[in-house]
């Protein structure tokens, strides 16, 4: 059993020497996780944002459902689409499975309730401040929606990040529908979970630390990015 | 034209409470128009009513002609501006109105120069003043030429330069023929601004008269209470 300072030094030495194996798993991750993430918000946005000013008979049971969605377990999503891009599934033709378009399919699944929810009580606040003064305007229904997501873009940032967080830490979907095949569909999370069981400690922990690495910077970088807006629009 | 318009047995309920108790009145083109009456004797509710943002639980309101889109505005007490510069907000109601593209710029900025806002026509809107952004909200309103200018409690707000400014736009725009229906409980402004005056207790119409009429002869004891009771320089 290597001792932690070992495990530590050995994976700064791994990142420092701009592993190429290292490098290749971590974009990887990024183009599977960030492809994802700009899928659900294309859809997650509209849908959050008809769902917070639209009104239709059920309405409340759909934001519950949709709320609740949030907390998919990774690996049943898994498994969902995986029985949808198994060779025996509906969508089994495609021949999807075991590749880095099948994990994009499942991290999209899966965040994009999270996104469309928080999008949707984001605009539903908004539009408690805006409704009167666009119905006097003479914006409504689909109009109306579209200047809320567009006038509260840089706090809807924050639903946008909490899917990629959730995108980029998750192991279990991409683990069933990326086969996590060395060089093929291997991200950071799931050659974690390998190496870590078969004792290479350094290769896992200077995953661990890129992987936190990254997700701070992107914070960060939006973190900057919303103060320089509240600044700027006010 | 859409004046005159009849109000008929206009009655509003909201939680079981009855704000707006059969309220009868004809408005005509010409003189402005001020609702006055304490905090909740319903001034706000009877605007909205007029303006279509609410409906009426009883009663109606008849306008001379039936298509009144486009041709009323309203400037409420707290202006809700989007976040984009001063000339994007009159830009985006003119787009809204259906104004060719082509001219939406140049009626903007003769809005925003009337209300003296040409100079912050790139600022962002939400960083202004509040009485700025009041001036903004009105240019708003006044781009769309509207035939009827709702106004609700447009200085409440504001400090005293701000409100003379404020005042000095709607004498502006009740002079180049604009028929002003504004509520306020400020007795200084009624008087200023207001030709004939709609008094509200308690959700009742009680007095509708000329200006000079209602403040040196009060009809009722309710409206000479008020004109007691409020402090004279407010």
């Amino acid at each position: 059993m290597q001792g932690i300072g070992d495990a530590l030094g050995g994976a700064l030495r791994l990142i420092a020497s701009g592993d190429p194996v290292l490098g290749g798993i971590v974009l990887l991750s990024l183009a599977v996780s960030l492809s994802a993430v700009v899928l659900a918000t294309l859809l997650g946005l509209p849908l959050g944002a008809a769902l917070a000013v639209g009104r239709f008979p059920g309405r409340h049971a759909v934001i519950v459902l949709l709320n609740a969605l949030m907390g998919l377990p990774p690996v049943v999503v898994g498994l969902f689409v995986y029985l949808l891009l198994s060779r025996a599934g509906p969508l089994g033709e495609l021949g999807l499975l075991f590749t880095p378009p099948a994990m994009v399919i499942a991290q999209t699944i899966l965040i994009l309730p999270i996104i469309a929810a928080l999008c949707r009580q984001a605009v539903e606040d908004a539009w408690a401040e805006y409704e009167e003064q666009l119905r006097s305007l003479g914006a409504s229904g689909f109009n109306a929606a579209l200047t809320l997501v567009w006038d509260i873009r840089f706090s809807l940032l924050t639903a946008v990040l909490a899917g990629l967080g959730r995108a980029s830490a998750e192991v279990g979907a991409v683990m069933i529908v990326g086969g996590n095949i060395d060089g093929v569909t291997r991200v950071m999370t799931t050659t974690i979970a390998l190496e870590t069981s078969k004792g290479d400690l350094p290769l896992a922990l200077s995953l661990g630390i890129v992987l936190i690495l990254l997700v701070i910077a992107i914070n960060a970088t939006a973190a900057v990015i919303q103060d320089a807006a509240q600044r700027r629009y006010g | 034209m859409i004046l005159p318009v009849e109000l008929k047995e206009l009655t509003f309920v909201a939680g079981g409470r009855v704000i707006l108790d059969r309220v009868s009145a004809q408005i005509g083109a010409g003189p402005s128009t001020v609702i006055l009456g304490a905090n909740g004797a319903g001034k706000s509710v009877l605007m909205r009513l007029m303006h279509g943002l609410l409906a009426p639980a009883n009663g109606q309101v008849r306008w001379a002609s039936a298509n009144t889109e486009r041709k009323q505005a309203m400037v409420f007490q707290r202006p809700v501006l989007l976040r984009r510069s001063a000339l994007a907000n009159v830009t985006y109601a003119l787009k809204l109105a259906r104004v060719p593209r082509a001219e939406r710029e140049r009626v903007a900025l003769e809005a925003l120069d009337s209300v003296g806002l040409a100079p912050f026509a790139s600022r962002p809107a939400r960083v202004l003043s509040g009485g700025e952004q009041q001036r903004l909200a009105l240019a708003r309103a006044w781009a769309l030429h509207p035939e009827v200018l709702f106004l609700d409690e447009p200085t409440a707000s504001l400090d005293p330069t701000a409100t003379r400014e404020i005042e000095r736009v709607i004498q502006a725009f009740d002079a180049a023929g604009t028929k002003i229906i504004m509520a306020t409980h400020n007795l200084g402004q009624a008087r200023r601004l207001g030709d004939e005056v709609l008094f509200l207790h308690q959700g009742r119409l009680v007095e509708h008269a000329g200006v000079e009429q209602f403040f040196s002869k009060p009809a009722s004891p309710e409206a000479s209470a008020f004109i007691k009771g409020e402090l004279p320089w407010v």
